[in-house]
């Protein structure tokens, strides 16, 4: 089938399997490698993509399903200068990945808890992220980054193509 | 002032949170160009004959290259067990042949040209199993009722130690004994194991796969596959999270460099995480019996644990954890009499490896259940009864009656400092309100003292390479046998140079993980890397000054004795001649400076800590909630406050998980039913709190930079004290133990059967 997908503002139409999962597009089909696949159950979080200002988790939903979306990834988030996004910069600077497998994932889910709470308690971070897991940080860190991106005020919320991103 | 001990954020987080790390199964290489992708057909029967395999189907299925079995499979030997001791019959075929001997147990291979035919085709494989029983848990096992190698004899892999002698415990007013199970989990690193290897017209093969150590997959590669090392280049690329469960090659990383040859084209394969949980070693897996003994003033004079390791299927590092285990039985406590006997077990189940700790959480667990069973039984405040039985302060190496010599430790000051900090006082008053007041949350209090031992000969000695250059321009590249994945290597060990040399942190580039540019090294396993990887480094840019000085003596005609290092121009200058020198750089212009160097630590070190954790316990539902966890983890000195930090909150999360909520399954069949991420609990982050840190540094003397491991250390305390907390909510209504994960269930079970007994004695 043929899908025309907006990944990260670039339009392209490609034949795909219908079965093709969304992750498996982006990987694949676009080579965005950032977004990870860690389990087969939707139980982790570490594909999750914005889809029309939603947070999702690309490996639940069909390549075919996202016909005429707007899909952002890691890749899309940073300036064309290579500015970091709020949410990027707070992860750095509070350590909040370690070996960097979750982090896309998590990057894009904690944007979205954003979107929905732009100053959220730290109790309010550790529900928003409940579906996104991490071996490494314990979350400590990840909580930590949230907070601190929610100091850069909007933006954090947000993803570059400046569409509305809801939790 | 010195950049060690400051908290520098990492060089590799930029390339992460913009374009991701590169992780095996991300990897666009020439090499690898069409790549057939790999597929196994596991065995879904854990114990049976293997009668017949018909690929016939799955080789008519769209995109199928080959489908290999055991047939196919001439030139390959069954893999030896790891270590001399374990008997050596139970050895590992690559694909079952007449037997299966766990539920994941690979049976066939299927060779695709894409990877979602490859899942296709697998199904296609018609496998008859005839079944036998299954061997599920170490009591079944020691039966030696049912055999998973009728050959040995025994499921016995190995015995270490003797039984305690019959007067061990004679003259102690007090013996508590204790059943304890510490539970197999699965280490879940979010990365999955995967492998991709590609064959040169040179006759060598290059193997990328995700592990903790290269040159160590690449030496079990070449013994596997009966190859020359030399002819291997492996590569480790970023690895997504190992916690011991990487340590070394999996045999299916060999069989996709065997695949490669055998189909004369690349193969690639990245599991699932369903093939993952069955696939990819468990930890822990210990059936324990503690008996401690001693005085009612507190004091204890004897103790014991003796225990039987679940090693699943075939031998693996979970056969060597039990000697882990018994070395580090009697942990921070001077013990006048200690006992430890353990033996390792062959089960119809995944096998067992290393998992954070390995061994060593297994010890400390028994040892904080004991003393707070004996403090229980004696009606002492278990804060006491630890402080009475501490090894006093010590400075000099101290030797363990189980034969570990310690390098420093002062234990008192890490209990006093956990419990000032959380306030104990206040907490234990908090609770006595909240019983007396009969609230429906009830408050616990858990502690553990530990002690570990990182660093330990791991096979390869406890030594670690280094190369050092410095290059005209003014950066330079440091190589290590160390195998970062998350822990920040690449940050710390430039630091570490940047200190002795002075060139800024980010023109410092690490290498790792690449046999051919870096043949030597032990990886990074047992919290190791920095106090002999790290050390290293040092000592590598101590001798490249050296190096430099000789060489800036003669360029400058000066005496070398006059020249010292100049941290502000990265270079040498001529003491008390302010601006005549020459920097790293302009030496390395003139011939390259360049050093490899050797360090080695020559013994172990043994950080230390105590934890307190704070549970709340709904006593109606069972259900626990850690609220605090405040942690003193000793070890020694830090580089890098900031990654030092997060490698305690990382392992406090992960005893927190085995403590309450994580533990592998399996059905009396030796079904496993906790192989997907929807069935397996794996901790998240609304389950655990913030957590509090408190600082305390003993420099050890083994090494110059005082470092100690600092990898497995949280894991290893807050374990037992969380278990012990959620003990310790429900004591006052006569709940002495519930084993872990202290689940709901189980913890409203031991409330609902304390309440039983008591009702019966009152009869």
């Amino acid at each position: 089938m043929q899908v025309s997908i907006t990944v990260n503002g670039e339009q392209r139409t490609d034949e795909v399997e219908p079965r093709l999962l969304l992750a498996h597009y982006l990987r694949e089909v676009r080579g965005l490698k950032a977004t990870n696949i860690g389990c087969d159950s939707t139980s982790c979080g570490a594909c999750t993509v914005i889809v029309d200002g939603l947070s999702v988790k690309s490996c639940t939903v069909l390549a075919v399903q996202s016909d005429g979306a707007q899909v952002t990834t890691l890749e899309g988030l940073a300036g064309p200068d290579g500015e970091l996004h709020p949410m990027q910069a707070a992860f750095r600077a509070e350590h909040g990945l370690q070996c960097g497998f979750c982090t896309p994932g998590m990057v894009m889910a904690a944007i979205g808890v954003l979107a929905d709470n732009p100053d959220p308690t730290d109790r309010e971070v550790r529900e928003g992220l409940e579906g996104n897991l991490c071996r490494c940080t314990g979350y400590h860190n990840i909580v930590r980054a949230v907070r601190t991106a929610a100091q850069a005020g909007p933006a954090a919320g947000q993803v570059p193509q400046a569409q509305e991103v809801e939790a | 002032m010195s950049i060690l001990g400051t908290r520098v954020v990492r060089t590799e987080d930029p390339l992460f949170l913009t374009r991701g790390a590169t992780y095996t199964d991300d990897l666009v290489d020439d090499r690898l160009t069409g790549a057939l992708h790999a597929t196994f057909v596991r065995s879904q029967v854990a114990h049976g004959r293997l009668l017949s395999v018909d690929t016939s189907a799955a080789l008519e299925a769209p995109g199928v290259v080959a489908v290999v079995t055991a047939a196919d499979l001439s030139d390959l030997v069954p893999l030896p067990p790891p270590f001399p001791f374990i008997n050596q019959e139970m050895t590992r075929p690559w694909l079952a042949s007449d037997r299966v001997r766990f539920v994941g147990d690979p049976i066939a291979v299927v060779l695709t040209e894409e990877r979602y035919q490859g899942e296709d085709a697998a199904e296609l494989v018609a496998v008859d199993i005839d079944p036998l029983p299954a061997v599920v848990s170490t009591a079944d096992a020691a039966r030696d009722e049912v055999l998973l190698f009728p050959e040995a004899g025994t499921n016995v892999m190995a015995s270490f130690g003797e039984p305690a002698p019959a007067d061990f415990f004679d003259g102690c007013e007090v013996v508590v004994t204790q059943a304890l199970v510490n539970q197999r989990v699965a280490p879940v690193p979010l990365e999955s194991r995967a492998a991709a290897a590609s064959w040169g017209a040179d006759g060598r093969v290059t193997v990328w796969c995700t592990n903790q150590g290269a040159q160590q997959a690449r030496g079990q590669l070449g013994d596997w596959l009966k190859m020359d090392p030399d002819l291997i280049h492996l590569i480790t690329p970023d690895v997504g999270g190992g916690f011991g469960a990487k340590i070394g090659a999996d045999p299916e990383y060999a069989f996709v460099a065997w695949l490669a040859k055998h189909v004369g084209r690349p193969v690639r394969w990245a599991e699932s995480r369903s093939e993952n949980l069955v696939g990819m070693l468990h930890g822990r897996g210990q059936d324990q019996v503690v008996t401690i003994g001693g005085r009612r003033d507190g004091t204890v004079e004897a103790y014991s644990l003796v225990f039987d390791q679940d090693c699943g299927a075939y031998p693996r590092i979970g056969a060597v954890l039990p000697t882990l285990t018994m070395l580090m039985a009697p942990g921070v406590y001077g013990f006048p009499k200690v006992h430890s006997q353990g033996r390792a077990l062959a089960t119809t189940t995944t096998s067992i490896g290393a998992y954070r700790g390995a061994g060593r959480p297994e010890a400390t667990a028994a040892v904080e259940r004991a003393i707070d069973l004996f403090a229980a039984e004696i009606g002492m405040d278990p804060a006491d009864v630890r402080r009475k039985n501490l090894l006093p302060a010590f400075h000099e190496p101290h030797t363990t009656p189980m034969g570990a010599t310690y390098d420093n430790g002062d234990y008192t000051v890490a209990l006093d400092k956990a419990l000032d900090a959380a306030g104990y006082a206040d907490l234990r008053a908090e609770q006595a309100r909240r019983r007396e007041a009969g609230d429906a949350r009830q408050l616990g209090i858990g502690l553990s003292v530990y002690v570990e031992i990182t660093g330990a000969d791991n096979g390869a000695g406890t030594k670690e390479a280094a190369e050092l250059e410095v290059h005209p321009d003014g950066t330079a590249t440091v190589l290590t046998g160390t195998s970062p994945h998350g822990q920040g290597h690449a940050t710390a060990w430039a630091m570490i140079a940047s200190d002795q040399l002075g060139i800024p942190v980010e023109k410092i580039t690490v290498v790792h993980g690449d046999t051919d540019r870096v043949p030597e090294g032990g990886g990074t396993m047992g919290s190791r890397s920095l106090q002999q990887g790290g050390a290293a480094v040092h000592q590598a840019a101590g001798e490249l000054i050296e190096l430099a000085r000789r060489r800036a003596a003669e360029k400058l005609e000066a005496n070398p004795e006059d020249l010292v290092v100049d941290l502000g121009m990265a270079g040498l200058a001529v003491r008390g001649t302010p601006g005549v020198g020459v920097t790293f750089a302009e030496l390395a212009a003139d011939d390259r400076l360049l050093v490899n160097t050797v360090f080695n630590a020559n013994a172990p070190t043994f950080p230390f800590g105590a934890h307190v954790a704070v549970v709340e316990l709904d006593v109606e539902s069972g259900k626990a909630q850690v609220v605090r966890m405040v942690t003193v983890d000793d070890a020694g000195t830090i580089v890098n406050p900031l990654l030092a930090e997060g490698q305690r909150h990382g392992g406090i999360a992960q005893g927190v998980a085995q403590a309450l909520l994580e533990e592998v399954l399996y059905d009396e069949d030796g079904n496993p039913t906790t192989s997907t991420l929807a069935d397996y609990p794996f901790i998240s982050a609304t389950e655990l709190p913030s957590f509090e840190l408190v600082e305390m540094s003993t420099p050890t003397p083994m090494n110059p930079l005082g470092a100690k491991g600092i990898g497995e250390a949280g894991t290893i305390g807050s374990t037992p004290a969380v278990q012990n907390a959620v003990i310790d909510a429900a004591a006052h209504l006569g709940v002495r133990h519930v084993d872990m994960p202290a689940t709901p269930m189980r913890v409203w079970r031991a409330i609902r059967q304390a309440g039983h007994n008591a009702s019966q004695e009152g009869n």
